[in-house]
This record gives C-alpha cells, sequence and structure tokens, in this order.
C-alpha cells in the first residue's frame, strides 16, 4: 500500500521526535562524564548496558533511525522528480532559511557521523570488547586526545544543531500542531533545544581534550 | 528605464526550451510587469517575431491566472501581489530580468511561459464542493449562525486564487497549501463540515496522484502566495486528514 504524502510526513515527524528524545537522554548521560569520579559515567553506562527494558529499546531506536532515514531518502528523491526541470535563476533564499532547505544534507552528513560514531563506540563496546583494565568511560574519553577527531566531532554536532532547528518545529507543523498561542514557544523551545544539543555534545568533546592535552 | 530582459522561450509542450535574452527600452515605471510584456510582444510583433506566450486575464490581482517566476521569485519580487500587481518601479534602470514558467512536473509547459494548471482542477473536482439541493427551495446560507472567527478564517482561506505560486517555488513542487486552503475553506463552514472526511482524503489523494511533491515546512509557499494563505491551513488539513483516514470505514 502506497502512504499518502501526508501519512508519509507524520512518520517522519514521529522518528524525528523519538530521535529527539533519545539525544536528550545521550546528551544527559555523557554530561556524566565531566565529573571528576569516572565510576559515575560507567555505573550509568553499566545500567544502560544491562536494564532490559533500555537494551529492548536498542532494537527501537535502530528501527527509529532506519525509518526515519530511509523516508528521508524516499521523500527527497519523489520531491526531485516532482520538479524535473529546475530554474535557470532561482533565489530561495529570499523565502527560506539553510536548515529548511538542507534537510538531506544536512541528514546526510549526520549519517555518515553516525557511522564513524558506531565504528568508535557501539562495535567495540559490543563485540570487540574493552581492552584489560580500562572502562567505559577511558574508552569516551581517550578518543578526545586526537585533535583531528575531536575536531570532527564538534563540527558533526554543529550539523546536528542545525538539522535539529528545522527539524523540531517542522515536526509540530507536519503533526498538526500550529496555534498562534503556542508558535513561538514551539519556535523557542526548538531553537533552544537544538543549541542545547550541539553546544552540549561539543563542550564535552572539547573539555576532554583539553582535560587531556598538555596546553594547559 | 532600459532593461535587459532573459525570457524562457519554448515552442510547445514537446520542445526543448532555452532563454532568449531581449534588450528593451523607454519602459515606464508606472506601468506594470504584464504591460512591460506587451510592450516586448508588440516590438516582437513588428520585428516580424513569435511573441511570447504568458497567461494573463483580469489583470487586478484575483484572477489567478498571471504566472511568472520573475528573477528567481514566483510573482517577483514584492510579497503579496501578483505578477499584474508587479510594477516597473520594483526594478531598476539597466537591470537584467530572468522571467521563467512554472517548473513542476505536475505543472508541464505549454508554451513559452504559458504552464497547464489543470492539475489542480482535478483536485478541486475531487473534493472542492459541497452537496446542495438547490431545487428552489434552497436554504438561506445566512441562517446559519456562524462564529464570525470561523467565518473569517474560512475566507481567508478562500483568497486563494489557485495561481500556482506556491507549487512553483516551493523546492519540492509541493501543492500542500493550494488544497490545504480548499480544504479548510469548506471545513470551517457548517455547510462543509459534512463532507469534511471524505474531501480531505478524496483532495490529499488527488494531489498525490498528480505527483505533486511531499511538503517539508520550509514555508516558502507562505511567503511568496499572493493572497498571504497561511501555513497554518496545512497544519489543519494534516489534522483534518489523520482524523478522517483513522476514522473512516473504507
Amino acid at each position: 500500500m502506497e502512504l499518502s504524502s501526508i501519512i508519509r510526513k507524520f512518520i517522519m515527524a514521529l522518528s524525528g521526535l523519538f530521535l529527539i528524545i533519545f539525544l536528550i537522554t545521550h546528551l544527559v548521560i555523557n554530561s556524566l562524564t565531566l565529573a571528576s569520579s569516572k565510576d559515575l559515567f560507567n555505573e550509568a553506562a553499566h545500567f544502560m548496558a544491562t536494564n532490559p527494558i533500555i537494551y529492548a529499546m536498542q532494537y527501537v531506536l535502530a528501527l527509529g533511525f532506519i525509518i526515519h532515514i530511509g523516508m528521508g531518502i524516499k521523500l527527497t528523491i519523489q520531491n526531485k522528480r516532482a520538479r524535473s526541470q529546475e530554474y535557470v535563476y532561482n533565489r530561495m533564499s529570499k523565502n527560506t532559511d539553510l536548515s529548511s532547505r538542507s534537510m538531506i544534507v544536512s541528514g546526510g552528513l549526520v549519517i555518515v557521523f553516525l557511522a564513524l560514531h558506531l565504528r568508535d563506540y557501539f562495535y567495540q563496546m559490543k563485540f570487540v570488547g574493552l581492552p584489560e583494565g580500562t572502562t567505559d568511560y577511558d574508552l569516551v574519553v581517550n578518543l578526545f586526545t586526537n585533535p583531528y577527531y575531536t575536531a570532527v566531532y564538534v563540527i558533526a554536532f554543529i550539523v546536528l544543531g542545525v538539522h535539529l532547528n528545522h527539524g523540531f518545529k517542522s515536526a509540530f507543523q507536519s503533526m498538526g500542531a500550529n496555534h498562534k498561542k503556542y508558535n513561538p514557544l514551539i519556535k523557542i523551545v526548538s531553537t533552544a533545544y537544538s543549541i542545547v544539543i550541539a553546544l552540549g555534545f561539543s563542550t564535552i568533546a572539547i573539555f576532554h581534550f583539553i582535560n587531556q592535552s598538555s596546553i594547559l | 528605464m532600459d532593461l535587459i530582459l532573459k525570457v524562457w522561450r519554448q515552442k510547445d509542450s514537446k520542445a526543448k526550451g532555452k532563454i532568449e535574452t531581449y534588450q528593451i527600452s523607454g519602459i515606464s515605471e508606472h506601468s506594470s510587469f504584464l504591460e512591460m510584456m506587451d510592450v516586448l510582444n508588440d516590438k516582437l510583433i513588428e520585428d516580424g517575431k513569435e511573441p511570447v506566450a504568458f497567461d494573463h486575464d483580469c489583470r487586478e490581482g484575483i484572477c489567478g491566472m498571471c504566472s511568472m517566476y520573475i528573477n528567481g521569485q514566483a510573482h517577483g519580487p514584492s510579497r503579496g501581489t501578483t505578477t499584474c500587481q508587479l510594477h516597473m518601479r520594483s526594478f531598476d534602470d539597466g537591470d537584467t530580468i530572468y522571467i521563467e514558467p512554472w517548473r513542476s512536473k505536475s505543472l508541464p509547459v505549454i508554451k513559452d511561459l504559458v504552464v497547464d494548471r489543470s492539475a489542480f482542477d482535478r483536485i478541486q473536482q475531487a473534493g472542492g464542493f459541497i452537496s446542495v439541493n438547490t431545487s428552489g427551495n434552497t436554504q438561506d446560507a445566512n441562517a446559519i449562525p456562524i462564529p464570525k472567527d470561523d467565518a473569517d478564517k474560512a475566507f481567508d482561506a478562500a483568497a486563494c486564487i489557485g495561481c500556482a505560486a506556491c507549487v512553483a517555488t516551493c523546492k519540492n513542487s509541493s501543492a500542500m497549501l493550494f488544497v490545504a486552503a480548499k480544504v479548510s475553506q469548506y471545513s470551517y463552514l457548517p455547510q462543509g463540515e459534512v463532507e469534511a472526511k471524505d474531501r480531505v482524503v478524496n483532495m490529499v489523494e488527488q494531489m498525490d496522484k498528480e505527483g505533486f511533491g511531499n511538503c517539508t515546512n520550509t514555508g516558502a509557499c507562505e511567503v511568496e502566495c499572493p493572497k498571504g494563505i497561511s501555513l497554518e491551513y496545512i497544519a489543519r488539513m494534516n489534522r483534518e486528514y489523520v482524523k478522517a483516514t483513522l476514522v473512516k470505514e473504507k
């Protein structure tokens, strides 16, 4: 059965909001690495890895990513097809902002980052196993001794923030939540959320880089 | 004013079009964009060339016929105006102006700047009406009380002239703003409410069948709409549609 365009938008919005909730959880747990004791983060990581509900949620999360990415690609292909000939001269910057126009580009970059990120952590923790005498905390923190790696992560977080800035408020519009009274609030929360995510993750990465380098 | 015009010329729907350059001089800044096009066509006819085909009718901004993509924007640089209401004072002497037809697979070019907008007619035919017995004893519409707010919102939606600037400007060629306006103008009113579920489902189905793209909420349509139709109507249609598909038995 071919889904209608509005249902597709709904699926995009729902899966997006689900990933938005995941990201904030991820940020909260990662921020525990800022504590002076390694145990706090290690305990949280242990809980996340062993709790049966959270274990099951891993699959739901993977499904959320697959649906959101798959649908995003499908929508983009359809949308490109809907205009077989491009304008010779088109000034899209006059009526839209960059983050809303470049969702597939920012999304694509996030996928590339996601692949790198899964290789760095998920794959190491699940399949390779931690080296003798090290903890989850060490795995997270050690990566940020490399300045290039730290830079790649920070750039990815900024791109993610751009993606979220449109995505958050767009999800509400797609699901029919457009109300004069609440629109300003949705917009503020959307911007605040994307800044918190981009800045939060970046801060953690930069903190560990500086903490382990000899510059200070 | 002296201008350089870069106009899309295309012989017919099958031909491959291209941009042609024309120099035009002595244009009054008080003339409308279409009057400037008339002057260009007069000159082309005098020179024994084929005039530029473009859509126009009322020339007072209410018929929805004119449809040019001017300097990269639907209906040109002014907000809330149709091409016929755009005046040459919005440009500077010596400007180069690009003039193209609407671009969408669902609105194919017939000739030059004229596109076939019958996809909109078919969407309208799928549900843009109310079923009323008009045998002679029709009830006066004003006999049914309607809250002022609802009447205003229905009227604002009905202001859509079906020009298709929304499709033209949308990076996805989505017709959501048009369809949302046409759905809402009825569903806000008691006369339209009874058929609201079928209407929204049928019109959206027809819209998808016509091959328009999917809305990604960039908001370009709302900015370029000459009648200022709000994105609120798209959100409302999304609500209506999802409710209707959940409830409907077929």
